[in-house]
């Protein structure tokens, strides 16, 4: 039997590992996947309770526009980026030390 | 233990497993290509959850779209970048990193610990809809009632993250442009 706590779990796990990524990478884009992983986590959770909502459709709905915000996140920080790149020659974010290049 | 619970358990295991690999590995397009299979995972675990509308958009927006994007700006920024990545020989805990895991594993003991004590699955309002039925069965059909609750209920929040995501697009597009003479 499946139970709610399972999935509920699986996000926690993602959710810290994601956590990690985005603490301790050197590497703008791998911070970014790492915030993805914390999205995915939240995305999860609200798909798992979204199963005990038949009529409203709560939880899937909201699943649904969180992952359109998340990609139009990640145009927007890919697009930071490039030009972080472009600017400073690295995108390792302890690099990057002033705002106007 | 039916077969449904253990191919829970094994994507839950790929799911996680793949995601540790991705934060290990310092390598970037090795890292972007073991996210696919974390995302691919994740959509697994959707299914499980009977919402299989969110699992296709999740296949079709964030592999689709978000990995080839991530992919493209990696690939078009040029072989410097690819340089400028191998030269980080930082194991997987260094001393730079013990904060890191710190704050990920006392995370995750704190969640672990709130799930395990609070027992989602005998919520009051969780109990409650059991009861009404009004929980998903795997034999219903959701995504007449998702179509219908987005134009209905959702109107609003469908109609502001759709002109967020026009904006977002139009301003990602704006950033990239290639510039002669610099801000």
């Amino acid at each position: 039997m499946i139970t709610l706590s399972n999935f509920l779990l699986i996000g926690a796990g993602l959710f810290c590992i994601g956590i990690y990524m985005v603490l301790s990478k050197r590497n703008a884009i791998q911070v970014l996947i790492g915030i993805e992983l914390i999205i995915n986590s939240a995305i999860l959770n609200l798909v798992a309770f979204g199963r005990y909502d038949k009529v409203n459709n709560a939880g899937q709905s909201f699943a649904l526009f969180a992952i359109v915000l998340a990609a139009a996140a990640v145009a927007v920080a890919l697009a930071i980026i490039l030009n972080v790149y472009r600017q400073y020659k690295t995108i390792n974010p302890a690099e990057v030390e002033s705002l106007k290049g | 233990m039916n077969i449904g619970d253990v191919l829970f358990g094994v994507m839950g295991f790929v799911a996680l497993a793949s995601a540790l690999l991705v934060a290990a590995s310092n390598n970037l397009v090795r890292s972007l290509f073991m996210f696919f299979v974390t995302l691919f995972a994740i959509a697994g675990l959707y299914v499980f959850a009977l919402a299989d509308f969110v699992a296709v958009t999740q296949i079709v927006i964030y592999v689709g779209g978000v990995l080839v994007l991530m992919l493209f700006a990696f690939m078009l920024s040029g072989k410097e970048t690819l340089n400028n990545l191998k030269q980080s020989n930082s194991r997987f805990i260094s001393l730079g990193k013990v904060p890191a895991v710190l704050v990920a594993l006392l995370f995750l003991i704190v969640l672990a610990n709130a799930i395990l004590k609070v027992q989602p699955d005998s919520l009051p309002w969780i109990k409650a809809s059991a009861q009404s039925n009004n929980i998903i069965k795997p034999t219903d059909n959701m995504v007449n009632n998702i179509g219908i609750n987005l134009m209905t209920r959702y109107l609003l929040p469908f109609e502001v993250v759709s002109v967020l995501l026009m904006m977002t697009l139009i301003g990602a597009a704006h950033l990239a442009r290639k510039e002669e003479h610099k801000l």
